[in-house]
């Protein structure tokens, strides 16, 4: 039972993870049909920023209390400014080409890792993590990380957020509308390339805050871990439907699930291998009913 | 050049020498277009003529060269939402309505903060039904009430120029003189360039038209006279001017319209 | 997507006659010199360190030969048939993997295990490709990404052994061919990379110019009208996959013997981007361009590396020292630059030079900076596409 309890909590913090990637995933592909590969990067870029100010670099961050939260808003904040610097400088030139769009998006999702390893190395960092964080929880009879409940909290309050911010904002209906029919949306009078970066700003924020929480989650932070986690949010964007936000939190919490509880009752891997394998069956199955646009 | 020139001081909307490519072929070579500044224009032609492509290149919705003059001013540099802004509303041929959102959301978009207030009175006088179903998914709406949304949406806002295309494509008789109705009470606020087929529809709210053919402006002008014309009509549109409504062109009609400089360039 | 203006009308821009046949043997020239590197004893000051036909240099030009063939290889998918593969590498993994488990665990001498391993290799792209070519456009990218970690998962985990995990696992020295093994036979495995070029150059050429290379370059242009002629894409996107496959598993084989052993680097999905990018800096689509990309990535890669190592660049202020410090960030950024501003890549450039000298605007394909016609074109496809589903 403990280990069930710790097992599905422990997924479930995963998922938490994967949907911070995934939400803004989501959005991006919905609106402008632009799978973001360098994606991971942003969250890499706001994991370092995050590491950066938690280490005693920024004045008022540090590792502890408000010092934390501060060091994970100025890393989300960079993260934020990250995206949009990516949507303005490399993504908007190239709207007309699409393909191209997608290999410069390739570009920067191995630059921007290289350049981290370059200036902090290429080892993993020791991540600074709140002693209120380091503790574990009892849930259940289980003692649980208390990173995890703040990870499922995080996610749940971005999903609640986000849903909130497109059901009940005039951005958000046009950033709905803009999925369906761009063009439509700016026949109305409407310029729609400001949602396209409103959506990669909040896209980046959100990968920002994964990655300074998934600093806390695994302890460490090293430059290629956005990539790395970033298979793992496509799987979800895939299994979740593409553009659906609501779809996407369904399927980090399978995908979370799938991943922990594989990996535990058989051999370790076979939950990562079961994950991958399920991007390809999901694609091939059902390649329209899934995923809308995405053929 | 054109007949609608001449006959009115200043067209609203004047596009001259629009020339569309799309994969590497000619969709528009060289179309004229005026639309009077009172009333409805018809942009005419048979199918594949280029009717929607203009609408489209007009509202810089697809790639073209060409000059586009708004009440006189230059537009055609400014990216769609821009020139929108201007006063611009359109309903496109597929209605362009956002199926997963509600109506009372589709016409939310239709808003433009910052100018007057949206004219919501207007468009629930014209369609009450939509009033009732502004909750409703607009997927779940029927094809006629998908119509109204799109033109509510063209009415909403303070427009100097109403853009529908084909607006009865596909709806039942009855929804089609519905639509005509509010098209022609609209027309009387703005003028309209309406696309259209349904020459019943032409005749009845149409005061000035064009005519595409391949590609090119084959006459510009009152639309009257070439209606009234059954072999210009055959000639230009392919359909005997009269199918619709059953002959009732005047015995005198000429095809003096029809002959116009434009109309021989097109042919050769 | 390849570029508007076809490449004959490269040529034509060369005036004279004997100039241009001339011009025409400098393949066959650089052949002639490549075959002769390793006789080279003069220095490349800055290209390479020491005499060219040291082992050193001949192993790092070995390895770029042999990534030119793989990037050749590669672009009969990506340049000539339109199809964006994101997990190629996995043939070319296999390749090597497969013959190094066969002869370590089947004691077979290399030959017949390369076979084995090419054949399978080839096997394996045909099973993938027809799974993975049921879904186009981004959704390939995707299961072909997707299988290719797969693979890369399986071979860290070690699976029984047989990978030898994150360490990889060395070729056993005994089987393997004396005439390629040890330093001194630097100059052998720098032909033998050769020889996988020139039969990747050679396969490649003549599958392009077979009726099958037409075909490819209808799909890659427009689907539909090829479907419209009355012919299935599938098949033919499926032999350009599993010829593709055959290459990159034989190309694997000779990875193996080059560099001793089988090595999970390989399998990664960083290598299969890099490999992208390989191909999209020379130059998508090209006769040469894959191969120029292939060999001066690997080379800048190795070369930037050893710079990046020197006192040189540790003594520099951090602005300078950290990008130059990493090879694939100054890729990584170059990659984007070429992409965003020299579609066609290298191979492109002297056409390019070419035509801004005679002072004539350069023909792009659709107008990619004005704003209307960019955003309209991106929206019309969008809204095309949904009448059609």
């Amino acid at each position: 039972m403990d280990t069930l309890v710790l097992l599905t909590m422990t997924g479930l913090g995963l998922g938490a993870l994967y949907f911070l990637i995934a939400s803004g995933l989501s959005l991006i592909f919905g609106l402008m049909d632009v799978l973001n590969f360098a994606h991971g990067a942003l969250l890499s870029v706001g994991a370092y920023a995050c590491w950066w100010a938690a280490s005693g670099h920024l004045p008022g961050a540090g590792p502890h209390g408000a010092g934390f939260v501060l060091a994970v808003a100025f890393g989300v904040v960079t993260g934020t400014l990250a995206a949009v610097a990516l949507e303005v400088g490399v993504v908007r030139p190239l709207y007309a080409r699409p393909r191209e769009q997608v290999l410069a998006n390739v570009g920067v999702g191995l630059a921007v890792p290289a350049l981290l390893s370059g200036i902090w190395g290429s080892d993993a960092r020791t991540f600074p993590v709140p002693d209120a964080l380091s503790g574990t929880v009892t849930l259940l009879g289980a003692r649980v990380p208390a990173n995890r409940i703040l990870l499922i909290g995080c996610a749940l309050a971005v999903l609640v957020g986000l849903r909130v911010l497109l059901g009940r904002t005039r951005a958000g209906l046009v950033v709905r509308a803009g999925v369906q029919d761009r063009a439509m949306v700016s026949a109305l009078g409407i310029d729609v390339r400001r949602a396209f970066t409103l959506v990669f700003a909040l896209g980046g924020a959100l990968a920002a805050l994964g990655g300074a929480l998934g600093g806390v989650y695994f302890g460490e932070v090293d430059p290629g871990q956005g990539t790395s986690l970033l298979i793992y949010a496509f799987v979800v964007v895939v299994v979740g439907g593409m553009s659906s936000v609501t779809g996407a939190a369904a399927a980090c919490v399978a995908v979370g699930l799938l991943q922990q509880f594989a990996n535990y009752f058989t051999t370790a891997g076979l939950g990562d291998l079961a994950v991958v394998v399920l991007l390809a069956v999901v694609l091939l199955v059902r390649p329209r009913g899934l995923m809308g646009r995405l053929t | 050049m054109n007949a609608a020139g001449n006959a009115h001081p200043r067209p609203l909307l004047a596009a001259r020498d629009l020339r569309v490519r799309i994969g590497g072929r000619h969709i528009l070579h060289d179309v004229h277009l005026d639309v009077a500044p009172h009333g409805v224009t018809a942009l005419l032609g048979r199918n594949g003529a280029g009717k929607t492509t203009t609408v489209r290149a007009i509202l810089g919705l697809v790639p073209r060269t060409g000059s586009i003059l708004l009440d006189g001013q230059d537009v055609s540099g400014l990216r769609t939402h821009v020139l929108v802004r201007r006063g611009i509303g359109y309903a496109p041929e597929d209605r362009g309505v956002f199926t997963a959102l509600t109506v009372a959301e589709n016409l939310r978009l239709a808003e433009r903060p910052g100018s007057r207030p949206p004219d919501y009175a207007l468009v629930h006088d014209l369609f009450p039904e939509l009033r009732q179903r502004a909750g409703q998914p607009a997927g779940t709406l029927s094809g006629g009430q998908q119509q109204m949304v799109a033109i509510a949406r063209t009415l909403l806002a303070d427009n100097r120029l109403v853009i529908v295309d084909e607006p009865t494509k596909g709806l039942a008789p009855k929804i089609v003189t519905e639509v005509a109705e509010a098209l022609e009470r609209a027309a009387r606020a703005v003028p309209v360039l309406m696309v259209e087929q349904n020459l019943a529809v032409v005749r009845r709210l149409a005061t000035t038209c064009a005519v595409l053919v391949d590609g090119r402006t084959a006459y510009a002008g009152e639309a009257a006279p070439l209606l009234a014309d059954p072999r210009a009509t055959r000639r230009l549109l392919g359909v005997a001017s009269g199918s619709t409504r059953g002959g009732q062109d005047p015995p005198g009609a000429r095809a003096s319209a029809a002959e116009s400089p434009d109309t021989r360039e097109a042919q050769s | 997507m390849s570029s508007n203006p076809p490449r004959d009308a490269v040529d034509r821009t060369h005036p004279a006659r004997g100039t241009r046949g001339l011009l025409r043997l400098w393949p066959a020239a650089l052949l002639i010199a490549a075959a002769a590197v390793p006789f080279g004893s003069f220095p490349l000051p800055g290209l390479l360190a020491g005499p060219v036909g040291s082992p050193g240099n001949l192993q790092l030009l070995a390895l770029c030969l042999l990534f030119g063939a793989l990037a050749t290889g590669y672009d009969l998918l990506l340049g000539r048939t339109g199809l964006l593969s994101f997990g190629h590498v996995l043939y070319f993994a296999f390749g090597a993997y497969a013959t190094n488990t066969v002869m370590l665990e089947a004691h077979l001498p290399f030959p017949v295990a390369a076979l084995i391993g090419v054949l399978a290799g080839t096997a394996l792209s045909a099973v993938l490709g027809a799974v993975s070519l049921r879904v186009s456009g981004i959704g390939f990218s995707m299961v072909t990404l997707a299988f290719a970690q797969a693979f890369s998962i399986v071979v860290s985990r070690d699976p029984g052994g047989l990978t030898g995990g994150e360490e990889g696992r060395a070729a056993p020295a005994g089987l393997l061919p004396g005439g390629f093994v040890g330093i001194d036979h630097t100059a052998d495995l720098y032909w033998l990379a050769l020889g996988c070029l020139l039969l990747t150059l050679g396969v490649s050429a003549w599958a392009l110019r077979s009726p099958l290379g037409r075909v490819w370059d209808g799909i890659s242009q427009n689907e539909q009208r090829v479907e419209v002629l009355g012919l299935r894409p599938y098949g033919f996107k499926l032999t350009a996959f599993v010829i593709a496959g055959a290459l990159a598993a034989f190309a694997g084989t000779v990875h193996l013997l080059l560099t001793g052993g089988a090595t999970p680097g390989t399998t990664t999905t960083d290598f299969s981007l890099s490999l992208l990018v390989m191909v999209v800096l020379g130059g998508s689509g090209s006769r040469w361009g894959p191969m120029i990309g292939g060999i001066l990535y690997t080379w800048a890669d190795q070369r930037l590396s050893d710079v990046a190592g020197s006192g040189a660049v540790a003594s520099l202020p951090g602005v300078l020292r950290v990008p130059l410090s990493q090879p694939l960030f100054l890729l990584g950024a170059l990659f984007v630059v070429i992409v965003a501003v020299l579609p066609g890549g290298l191979a492109r450039l002297p056409a390019r030079i070419a035509v801004v000298r005679r002072g004539r605007t350069v023909r792009t394909e659709p107008p990619p900076d004005a704003p209307p016609a960019a955003q309209g074109a991106v929206g019309t496809a969008r809204a095309g596409d949904r009448h059609g589903a």
